[in-house]
């Protein structure tokens, strides 16, 4: 018997300690049991190191964001993978789109239960990402020095939406094909002005961008390719890009917004948290110190922090679970519809936008312009400019922080409500100014329809509330809240209250037959 | 030489401004050229998702009405959204492209309905009720004879034009 050769043992001993080493250069900070290693087993992983070592404990608290960033994020994640299952089958193509998407839901292996999830995901993005954003509004958290994360939000809203809209084209059926040719001539629009100016012909800019979003005059073949670039390459990237700014800036601001005086606010750790740090004596705060801001843990040491690991990781898998747990019980229980085929001759009747555009179908049902893109447009501007104009500080990090507070958001809701719904009600009862004057002027009715009064009307309330109170985050409580609940009033009267020909009913079951 | 520099651009921005100095034209134009070249790609590109020749089917088509219609009342041109009409004066044609977004509006007894958001129509294609910023679009018809028409959803033409039956 001789000894195995030196280099033929070494091999042996190398092969049977393969499986640990791997293990170790995946998990190399070992397991995550001291402050130390569970800082590095967050800044050692490129997937979680997007995370701090430490969270503040004012940021984990579930009533302060809610979850809704992870929620939509996580939603997102749901609908990304069932979009990439369902590209699988389905065939961008007027001839066969419809014939793929019937396909997926009656024949193919879990298809109609992957593509339930897909739709779900899609809705509860959107409203994921609408109450994300009232949150990140009424905790003041859009306030210096988190400006632009607030401008980059708005983007990302922008392109959730436009995911949905572009989405819901391609099944090809009744309700996609009437809801998307609504949707370009809304884009046309700004003809309505041109036209009543007589400017149409030297500038068309409605025109042009119905013609960039369809590639023809009507919805048709281009129309598809284009919306499926889209839905499944142009705007996932956009968003994914605008993600990592969105959480890179979370960091780089500090965290999450929190009030000055957020330790005596939380009083005591709770026993069974992870332990603040104890002593660190050769501790330097150089490179929080590098990080702009109040909210920077800067000269103040970390107190009120709690290591990412486990604390933020738990919170984040658990709203991630909840929203995969939510999209698949809604799959369960309703599934995503699908009406005929699209007719090109017949519209739906009524011809209804998803839900979430159904306050602006009510809106553009009294101007296309005006509803379609003014109205929309001054929001958006109003929203962007909000952190630029609320230079205050009082209340941030508190939900409905700032002058007036609780009370005025209630007042403001109040208002909002009355307003929203006189105007609706004075305008399905009366009708407006074509029925009293059928000869009045293009221009007098785009400048004042039901739309733009109630925007009026907000607006005089907010302006109010910013003299009564000498604030200008106090005007924007009141004029955010009267436009959510504008928002949702007229979103409930396109969804239940509209039926054929867009007249006005109490139920669905009293629409006449057709 | 180096002393005497300084002092003599003193001496020259009191005389009269001081030109731009070599170094920095030479960077602004570089960084102005890159921006031109950045936005000129840009536009270059964009040109390309504007079609030049729109791929919608042709906008001609043939109809032809029946004997049996009688005047004034109207006749949906089979597979296009057009609206024909038979009375004493001659034949015309009315778009039913409700001039609101675009849905297809329905004949009524009062004229015509959208389904969309509720305008309504005279049959001639004034706007009764709702927000369609203007009338139904009158098309350019012109005659085959024996009863055939040529209709063209391309060509608006001043409502009350007819051609003779
Ligand atoms: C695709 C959509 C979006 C996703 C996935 C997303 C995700 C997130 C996440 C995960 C956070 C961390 C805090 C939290 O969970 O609440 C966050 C923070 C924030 N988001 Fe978003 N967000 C989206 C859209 C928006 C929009 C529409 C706005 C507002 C216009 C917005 C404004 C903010 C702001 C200001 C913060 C910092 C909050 C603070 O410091 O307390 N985000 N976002
Ligand atoms: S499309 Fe006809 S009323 Fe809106």
């Amino acid at each position: 018997m001789t000894a195995p050769a030196p280099a033929l043992r070494r091999f042996g001993d190398n092969l049977r300690a393969a499986p640990r080493r791997l293990r170790d250069s995946l998990f190399r900070s070992g397991r995550p049991v001291s402050d130390r290693t569970r800082a590095s087993f967050v800044f050692g992983n490129v997937f979680l190191h997007l995370h701090p070592a430490r969270v503040h404990r004012w940021s984990l608290r579930p009533t302060f964001t809610l979850g809704l960033g992870v929620m939509t994020l996580s939603t997102f994640l749901v609908a990304l993978v069932t979009g990439i299952l369902l590209m699988v089958y389905y065939k961008p193509s007027t001839a066969l789109a419809y014939d793929s998407i019937k396909d997926l839901h009656f024949v193919v292996p879990t298809g109609r239960f992957i593509r339930n999830i897909h739709r779900w995901a899609a809705n509860l993005m959107v409203v994921g990402v609408l109450l994300h954003m009232a949150r990140a509004f009424y905790t003041g958290a859009y306030r210096a020095p988190r400006e632009l994360n607030w401008v980059v939000g708005m983007l990302l809203l922008a392109i959730t939406l436009g995911l949905s809209f572009t989405g819901y084209l391609l099944p090809w059926d009744q309700l996609a094909y009437w809801a998307v040719t609504i949707g370009a001539n809304i884009a046309q629009s700004p003809r309505e002005v041109t036209d009543a100016l007589g400017i149409t012909a030297w500038l068309d800019a409605g025109g042009l961008q119905k013609e960039l979003l369809l590639g023809s005059d009507t919805v048709g073949e281009e129309a598809l390719i284009r919306f499926y670039l889209l839905h499944v390459m142009v705007l996932p990237l956009a968003l994914c890009t605008l993600l990592a700014v969105h959480f890179w800036r979370v960091r780089k601001d500090g965290g999450l917004v929190r009030p000055a005086d957020a330790e005596a606010r939380l009083g005591p750790a709770p026993q069974g948290t992870w332990p603040v740090f104890t002593e660190a004596p050769q501790k330097t705060y150089s490179l929080a110190a590098l990080v702009k801001g109040k909210t920077a843990a800067v000269g103040r040491g970390p107190e009120g922090t709690v290591p990412a690991m486990p604390h933020l990781l738990l919170a984040e898998s658990a709203a991630l679970m909840l929203s995969v747990l939510l999209c698949v019980l809604l799959s369960v229980l309703a599934d995503a519809p699908l009406k005929e085929l699209a007719n090109p001759a017949v519209p739906e009747n009524p011809a209804k936008a998803p839900w979430y555009f159904l306050g602006l179908q009510e809106l553009v049902a009294h101007s296309a312009f005006m509803g379609g893109i003014g109205i929309p447009t001054v929001v958006l501007v109003g929203l962007g400019l909000i952190p630029f104009l609320d230079r205050e500080s009082e209340g941030t990090g508190l939900w409905f922080g700032g002058p007036g507070g609780g009370r005025l958001v209630a007042l403001s809701a109040v208002y909002g409500l009355l307003a929203v719904v006189g105007i609706e009600a004075f305008a399905i009862h009366y009708g407006w100014i074509r029925e009293w004057w059928p000869k009045a002027p293009q221009l007098l009715i785009t400048l004042v329809n039901p739309g733009t009064v109630l925007t009026a009307a907000y607006a005089a309330w907010s302006v109010w509330l910013v003299r009564r109170h000498d604030s200008t985050r106090a005007g924007a409580l009141g004029l955010f809240t009267c436009f959510a609940v504008g928002f949702l009033v007229l979103t409930v009267i396109g969804v239940h209250f509209r039926g054929p020909n867009w007249d006005f009913y109490w139920w669905p079951s009293q629409w006449p037959g057709h | 030489m180096s002393k005497a520099a300084p002092a003599e651009a003193v001496e020259r921005s009191r005389l009269d401004p001081e030109p731009i100095p070599r170094r920095d034209f030479l960077g602004l134009a570089a960084t102005w050229s890159a921006l031109a070249t950045l936005a000129f790609a840009a536009l270059g590109m964009l040109r390309l998702p504007k079609a030049a020749v729109l791929p919608s089917p042709s906008k001609k088509f043939r109809v032809s009405l029946p004997e049996s219609l009688a005047p004034g009342e109207p006749f949906l041109a089979p597979g296009r959204p057009v609206v024909l009409v038979r009375d004493g004066l001659g034949v015309y044609a009315v778009s039913r492209v409700c001039t609101h977004l675009g849905c297809i509006v329905q004949p009524s007894p009062a004229g015509f309905d959208c389904p969309c958001h509720g305008s309504r129509f005279a049959p001639d294609g004034a706007v009764l009720k709702g927000p369609a910023p203007k009338p139904l679009q009158w098309l350019a018809v012109s005659s085959l004879g024996a009863g055939s028409y040529v209709v063209d959803e391309g060509a608006a033409v001043p409502p009350g034009t007819r051609v003779k039956a």
